[in-house]
C-alpha cells in the first residue's frame, strides 16, 4: 500500500482518493488535478451550475467557488477576481462559496488542491480558475446565441449583460443561465485567455469581498461554534516537550463547577471537559499532573546555542550550493570580513488560537475547525477517529490568522477527536488557551551562520562562505522532503536555480553550507519560512562587506547583480522609490535589503534613528516587489505592510525562552508583539513584470528585517548580530 | 447569577462572580463578535465599552459589574454597521483576517469621544490593540477618516525627509 506523508509526518494510508501532501510553505508540491468541468457538484439552490467553479442566479448573482482557505491573505477576492474577468459578469453581484473537502472528494478532487501555503493560493490555481470563467462565459454566449438563432460571433458581453447590436437585443447572464448550463462545455485547453494588459477586474486595487461582517462581530469562526449540547475542552500538552503524562488526580477537581471529566489525550496531554469553557480551563489549572520529562528537561536556551555553535564547527554536509574555491579566495583575499548571526525560536502567535468543535457518532464524524489544508484536515479527522472518509465532514471556517502554523498536522484537530471519542454523539469545542498556543506551537526554527568574505583590492567581493547551522522544519515534519541526507530547504532564498528563491548575486568563489542541528522543539513553516533567516544572515553580511570595502551599499549590490536582471530591476525600484542617496534629517539613517522568496523579487529600504536612551524607531520604509502579475494592488500592499508587521515583529521582540525544555514565556506580557505606535509608515511599490506568477503572503517580509537592520547599523555604527533586538544594548 | 446590562437590555447570568466578562459574554450572553486572544489585557482582543470607558474584558470579574453599569459590545455599536468608524473602516479595507478588528474598532470609537480629531500620537497612544495580520497602517489612516481630519494628516510621518 502506498502511503502519504503529512504536514505533521504521520504516514496515511492512501484510501481512495489523494491528498496534496504536507503543503508545508515551501514545499512546492501540486499534485495531479481533475480539474473543473467534472460536473459532479451539487448545485446550489436556485443557481445554475456552469462548471465546478461557476453558478449563476436568475437574479443575476453569479456565485464563485473557493477551494483555498481565507486566513486574511485576500486569496478569496484574488481568485473572485480573476474568474469574474474572464467570465465578464458583473464584480457588484459576484458572491462566493467555500467548498468543503467532502464536496471535492465527492466530486473526484473537482477543485483541486485545496491547501493554502508557501504564497501559492493564487499562483497554483489562476490558470485552471480562469480557464473555468472562461468557459462559461463562452457557454452563456451560446445560449444566447442559439435563443436568438444569432452566430455567437455577433454577440458582446460586458457587466454580465450579453447585446445583440444588429437587433438591440439584450439579456443577463441570470436570464439565460438555466439554458447555458444545458450547452455542452467548450475545451477547457483550447479556451484562449485575456492578455492580462486587458484585465478589467483582475488587476485592479479593488477592496476585499469579505468585510462586511468583520465590523460588526457577526463573523463566525471556529472558535465561535455554538452546537446544541456542546461541551467545552481545555489541554495542557507536556510544558516540556516531548515529555510524558505520569498521573493526575482527577478527584481534586471533579467537584468543580461544571466539570465533566478529565481526558488523557495520547501520551503527552491532559483536557478537562466542562459544560463552558472557562469552567473547563478553570479546573484544569486546578488539577495536579504530573509529567516524565526525561533527558528534555535539561535543555535550555544556553544548551542550544552551543548545540547550533558546534554546527558551525561540523563537517557533515546537509546542503551544498559551491561555484569556484571560496576558502582558497577569501584565504587569499586583500581584505577579509567575518560575522557570526543568530535568530531564535519564534512562535506565530495568531490572534484565534487553536481550535477544534468535533462531533463523534457511530457512523459519522464531523468537525469544525480553521485550517490551511482542509483536506489534510479531513484526512486527520478519518484517521484520528477511525471512521471512513466518506462518512467524515469538515466545516470550513476562514481563519483568524494562519501564517503557516494552521498548514498541517493538525495537532488541535487530532488532540479534538480524542476527547470527543469520550463524549459520543457529542460535540466538544477544543479551545487551547494563549498560553498553550505559546507553548506548543511548531516554531519558526532556531538558526546560527557563519558568514566569510574576501574583497579584492578594490573592494570587489571575490569570495563568499556561508555556512549555517540549524533546526530542520523538513526533520520534523517532512523527512521525504530531505534527499541523500540534503535539506535544500533550509537554503531557501540561497539556491541557484532561478524561478522561486534564487540568490541575487553572482560571486566568483561562493561555498554554501547547511549543518543540521535539531533540538527537541517542534519547528514548522513561519511567514516567509526559511527566508526569513537566511534573508537576515545574507542581506546583513552584504551589508557588512559593502562597509568593508567602503563602497556605497546600493552600489556595491548593483556590482553582483547584472546576471539577475529582475533582482536589480526591483532593487532599484526600491531604491529610487526609498530616495536612496538622497538627505535625511539629522539622526535618520537609511538602510537597503534585497532577497527572493515563493516566485517573487522583493527589496526594501529603512529610515530609522535610534535616541539617545538607545530606542530604536522606524520611520519609513519603501518595498518593492515583482510578484510577476498583480491581480489586486490593494491587496499587495495589504500583504507588504502584513509582512513588515510580522517581520519587525519577530526582529524587536520575537524569542521563544527556552529553559528546563520548556517555553517560559507563554502570553503577550512576556511575549511581546508590535503595536501601532512601532509600525512604520509603509510605501509599497508593485512592479510587476507580466511574465510569471509569482506569490505575494509571504515574499516580502524577507527584506522587512534586513533593512531595518541596515540601517540600524549606519544609525549606530555596528552591525547587532543576535536577535531580537530587545536583547540588545543599542547606544 | 449576575444581572447586566448588555447592548441595552437586562440579562440575567448563572455565573459564579469571579468569572470573567468576556466568557460571559461569550458564553453565557452568546454574542461572540467580542474575541479572547490572551486572558490578561494585553491584546485587547475583548475590548467593550463598560459606560463607555474601553475595557478589556477578558480582566473584569463579572461579580464587580454592577446592573447599572451599560455595556456594550461590537453587536450593539450600530445597526447595519453604520457607526462612522466601522464605515471608516469598510472605506479604507481595513481588515485582514478579521479576528482582532471587533476590538480595534471599540478602541477608535472611545478615543474618537474622547479626542474627536486625534493626532498620530492620540492613535499611538491609545490604540494599542495587537493585530498579527499588520493592519495598524490602515487603522491608522480609518481613524483619521472617522474623524474627518483633513487628507494630509493622513499622509503619516513623512518627516524623515528634508524637503
Amino acid at each position: 500500500m502506498k502511503k502519504m506523508v503529512f504536514g505533521n509526518g504521520q504516514r496515511l494510508s492512501r484510501r481512495n482518493f489523494v491528498v496534496g501532501s504536507a503543503a508545508l510553505a515551501g514545499g512546492g508540491l501540486a499534485l495531479g488535478l481533475n480539474v473543473p468541468f467534472a460536473g459532479e457538484a451539487a448545485a446550489q439552490s436556485g443557481a445554475n451550475e456552469l462548471n465546478v467553479w461557476v453558478a449563476i442566479k436568475p437574479d443575476d448573482t453569479c456565485v464563485i467557488r473557493i477551494a483555498r482557505s481565507e486566513m486574511g491573505q485576500g486569496t478569496l477576492t484574488g481568485l473572485a477576481q480573476l474568474v469574474a474577468e474572464e467570465l465578464e459578469c458583473d464584480w457588484k453581484k459576484v458572491t462566493t462559496e467555500g467548498i468543503t473537502p467532502s464536496r471535492n472528494l465527492a466530486s473526484k478532487r473537482a477543485w483541486g488542491d485545496m491547501s493554502t501555503g508557501g504564497s501559492r493560493g493564487i499562483r497554483t490555481s489562476q490558470d485552471y480558475v480562469r480557464r473555468a470563467g472562461a468557459a462559461a462565459r463562452i457557454m452563456l454566449l451560446q445560449a444566447a446565441a442559439d435563443q436568438w438563432k444569432v452566430p455567437v460571433g455577433d454577440l458582446t458581453v460586458s457587466n454580465g449583460v450579453i447585446s445583440h447590436a444588429a437587433s438591440k437585443r439584450t439579456i443577463s447572464y441570470g436570464k439565460i443561465a438555466a439554458a447555458a448550463a444545458k450547452v455542452a462545455p467548450p475545451d477547457q485547453k483550447a479556451i484562449k485567455l485575456k492578455d492580462p494588459k486587458d484585465w478589467k477586474i483582475a488587476g485592479k486595487p479593488l477592496h476585499r469581498l469579505d468585510t462586511a461582517d468583520k465590523l460588526n462581530g457577526s463573523k463566525l469562526y471556529a472558535i465561535d461554534v455554538k452546537l446544541p449540547g456542546m461541551l467545552n475542552a481545555a489541554i495542557k500538552d507536556a510544558p516540556v516537550f516531548g515529555a510524558k503524562v505520569v498521573s493526575f488526580d482527577e478527584a481534586k477537581i471533579a467537584k468543580m463547577p461544571g466539570v465533566k471529566k478529565v481526558v488523557k489525550v495520547k501520551d503527552t496531554a491532559v483536557a478537562v471537559v466542562a459544560d463552558t469553557w472557562w469552567h473547563a480551563k478553570t479546573a484544569l489549572e486546578a488539577l495536579p499532573i504530573t509529567w516524565d520529562e526525561a533527558e528534555n528537561g535539561k535543555v535550555s536556551d544556553a544548551t542550544i546555542a552551543e548545540h547550533l555553535k558546534a554546527g558551525l564547527a561540523a563537517t557533515e554536509n546537509n546542503g551544498e550550493r559551491k561555484n569556484g574555491d571560496a576558502l582558497a579566495a577569501i584565504a587569499g583575499a586583500a581584505k577579509k570580513v567575518e560575522a557570526t548571526y543568530y535568530t531564535p525560536f519564534v512562535s506565530h502567535a495568531c490572534m484565534e488560537m487553536m481550535n477544534a468543535t468535533v462531533k463523534l457518532s457511530s457512523d459519522k464524524a464531523e468537525a469544525w475547525v480553521a485550517t490551511q489544508n482542509l483536506e489534510a484536515a479531513l484526512a486527520a479527522l478519518g484517521e484520528e477517529s477511525g471512521v471512513p472518509l466518506a462518512k467524515c465532514d469538515v466545516h470550513r471556517y476562514d481563519l483568524g490568522g494562519g501564517f503557516g502554523r494552521r498548514a498541517g498536522g493538525h495537532d488541535y484537530l487530532r488532540q479534538a477527536v480524542t476527547i470527543a471519542k469520550e463524549f459520543p454523539d457529542t460535540p466538544v469545542k477544543l479551545i487551547w488557551s494563549r498560553e498553550e498556543d505559546q507553548a506548543h506551537d511548531f516554531y519558526r526554527p532556531v538558526a546560527m551562520c557563519k558568514m566569510s568574505a574576501g574583497l579584492d583590492e578594490k573592494g570587489n567581493l571575490i569570495g563568499l562562505h556561508v555556512k549555517s547551522s540549524g533546526q530542520s522544519i523538513n526533520a520534523w515534519s517532512n523527512p521525504a522532503g530531505i534527499v541523500g541526507g540534503k535539506d535544500r530547504r533550509q537554503m531557501q532564498g540561497w539556491w541557484e536555480e532561478p524561478g522561486d528563491a534564487q540568490l541575487g548575486y553572482t560571486v566568483p568563489n561562493l561555498l554554501i553550507e547547511y549543518v543540521m542541528r535539531n533540538t527537541h522543539v517542534p519547528v514548522g513553516p513561519w511567514r516567509g519560512v526559511n527566508t526569513n533567516q537566511n534573508g537576515i544572515f545574507m542581506e546583513c553580511f552584504i551589508e557588512e562587506c559593502a562597509r568593508a570595502s567602503g563602497k556605497d551599499s546600493l552600489e556595491f549590490r548593483r556590482a553582483l547583480m547584472s546576471n539577475h536582471p529582475k533582482h536589480l530591476a526591483v532593487l532599484n525600484a526600491a531604491a529610487e522609490k526609498g530616495d536612496w542617496g538622497k538627505p535625511l534629517l539629522p539622526g535618520v539613517h537609511r538602510g537597503i535589503a534585497q532577497f527572493m522568496g515563493y516566485g517573487s523579487y522583493s527589496a526594501a529600504t529603512a529610515e530609522v534613528s535610534v535616541s539617545k536612551q538607545g530606542k530604536l524607531k522606524v520611520h519609513r520604509m519603501v518595498l518593492a516587489t515583482n510578484c510577476g502579475h498583480a491581480v489586486n494592488p490593494h491587496q499587495i500592499a495589504a500583504q507588504v505592510e502584513g509582512g513588515v508587521a510580522y517581520g519587525l515583529s519577530a526582529l524587536f521582540y520575537g524569542e521563544m525562552k527556552i529553559d528546563k525544555g520548556r517555553v517560559t514565556n507563554t502570553n503577550f506580557d512576556t511575549y511581546e508583539i508590535l503595536r501601532l505606535a512601532e509600525m512604520p509608515k509603509v510605501e509599497t511599490v508593485v512592479v510587476p513584470t507580466h511574465d510569471f506568477w509569482g506569490g505575494v503572503g509571504e515574499p516580502t517580509i524577507c527584506v522587512a528585517a534586513p533593512a531595518v537592520l541596515n540601517a540600524l547599523m549606519a544609525a549606530i555604527g555596528r552591525p547587532i548580530r543576535n536577535l531580537p533586538l530587545k536583547n540588545e544594548k543599542l547606544v | 447569577m449576575a444581572k447586566l446590562n448588555i447592548n441595552g437590555k437586562a440579562r440575567d447570568v448563572q455565573v459564579e462572580p469571579d468569572t470573567p466578562l468576556l466568557w460571559v459574554i461569550r458564553e453565557q450572553v452568546g454574542l461572540t463578535g467580542t474575541k479572547y486572544g490572551c486572558g490578561v489585557a494585553q491584546c485587547g482582543a475583548c475590548s467593550v465599552h463598560l459606560n463607555g470607558e474601553i475595557t478589556r474584558s477578558c480582566s473584569v470579574r463579572v461579580g464587580d459589574v454592577k446592573p447599572t453599569d451599560k455595556i456594550i459590545t461590537i453587536e450593539g455599536l450600530s445597526a447595519n454597521a453604520s457607526h462612522p468608524v466601522q464605515k471608516a473602516w469598510a472605506a479604507v479595507d481595513v481588515p485582514q483576517c478579521g479576528y482582532c478588528q471587533s476590538g480595534q474598532i471599540m478602541a477608535a470609537v472611545a478615543l474618537l469621544k474622547k479626542k474627536p480629531k486625534p493626532t498620530d500620537a492620540d492613535i499611538d497612544e491609545a490604540m494599542t490593540n495587537i493585530c498579527r495580520c499588520g493592519t495598524y497602517q490602515r487603522i491608522r489612516e480609518a481613524v483619521h477618516l472617522a474623524a474627518g481630519n483633513p487628507a494630509p494628516a493622513r499622509a503619516a510621518d513623512r518627516a524623515t525627509r528634508r524637503s
